[in-house]
């Protein structure tokens, strides 16, 4: 699996991710400034890490979903190619009109930054495949814009059509106000577009890859792609 | 000379606003009476320069379109001042 991390002025998480795709694809990511106008030659996956692009100003993400280097990221993502967006990149996805919705500001206006669990609603994607669906994973998440939010009609298609890939959930799965940290609508931590080859999540799954940390819930999302690929090629 | 223009930037109506929220409550503690609701937006005060008003104003709809408004969630003004 070759990846490319993207790199805007402002984030922070690029290296995090880089050594996550290194420690289970094997493969040492690209990283690709944002000035860039093409991917590298022969990217699988395209991720978008978290961060504070552009300081958060105007919107969070906005500015950096305006880089010269998303129409590439739109044609790679329009062939069917995978991209990858977590916090920050999630929301340059979301700003660049590539994932429907916006992350506004979070219910209770604080930042948070701890663990929590995930539900994962399918294990038939690219992204998911390393996890059975209904599993409950620990991943920590660092935001203060996270809240989901989209207009009614757009969350109806997103539930309708199965494209809400993680929920906030309680250890044991279960969906409730108390365990959504940040007042997502219907708990969204994450989703894909209509063609399921965009996802975009809150959560950092790099950052639960390695026992030492406590955790190794994130790598089945690595190891699941890294999966995809071999069996693609 | 460029013109004066404001751009401003609301959140559409139904849309939660917590830092709205946040202010209307700072508000109550501080006794200012008779606020029942507040809604935080953006302004911004642009310098554009056109050969005539429709122009300049076509310029401001297109940078809010394109950059200074989300239109999910947020409704845009603009305004030429001259």
């Amino acid at each position: 699996m070759n990846s490319a991390v993207l790199v805007f002025p402002g984030i922070n998480r690029e290296r995090d991710m880089a050594r996550t795709l290194r420690l289970v694809s094997g493969r040492e990511a690209s990283m690709v400034w944002h000035t860039e106008t093409q991917l590298p030659q022969g990217t699988d996956l395209v991720v978008l890490p978290g961060g504070f692009s552009y300081g958060d100003y105007l919107r969070c993400g906005a500015i950096a979903a305006r880089s010269p280097i998303m129409d590439a990221v739109r044609a790679h993502a329009a062939k069917g190619g995978l991209v990858l967006g977590v916090c920050n990149g999630f929301q340059i996805l979301c700003e660049a009109g590539l994932l429907p919705g916006v992350l506004m500001r979070n219910q209770h206006l604080r930042f948070i930054c701890r663990d929590v669990f995930l539900r994962v609603e399918r294990s038939d994607t690219p992204f998911t495949r390393g996890y059975n669906a209904g599993q409950v994973i620990r991943v920590p998440v660092a935001h203060g814009e996270g809240n989901y939010i989209a207009d009614g009609e757009t969350v109806a298609r997103l539930e309708g059509e199965g494209r809400v890939i993680f929920r906030y959930s309680s250890p044991d799965g279960i969906v409730d106000p108390d365990w959504n940290h940040n007042g997502a609508i219907n708990a969204i931590a994450g989703i894909v577009n209509e063609g399921g080859n965009v996802l975009g999540m809150m959560p950092h799954p790099e950052n639960h890859v390695e026992s030492v940390i406590g955790s190794t819930d994130g790598r089945g999302l690595f190891a699941g792609l890294v999966q995809h690929f071999e069996k693609a090629a | 000379m460029p013109m004066k223009a404001r751009v401003y930037v609301t959140l559409k109506s139904g849309i939660l606003d917590p830092q709205g929220k946040a202010i209307e409550g700072a508000l109550k503690s501080l006794g200012v009476e008779g606020i029942t609701s507040v809604r935080q937006g953006k302004v911004f005060d642009i310098e554009v320069e056109a050969t005539d008003r429709a122009r300049a104003e076509a310029a401001l709809k297109a940078a809010a379109e394109k950059l200074l408004a989300n239109t999910v969630i947020e409704n845009f003004r603009v305004e030429v001042i001259g």
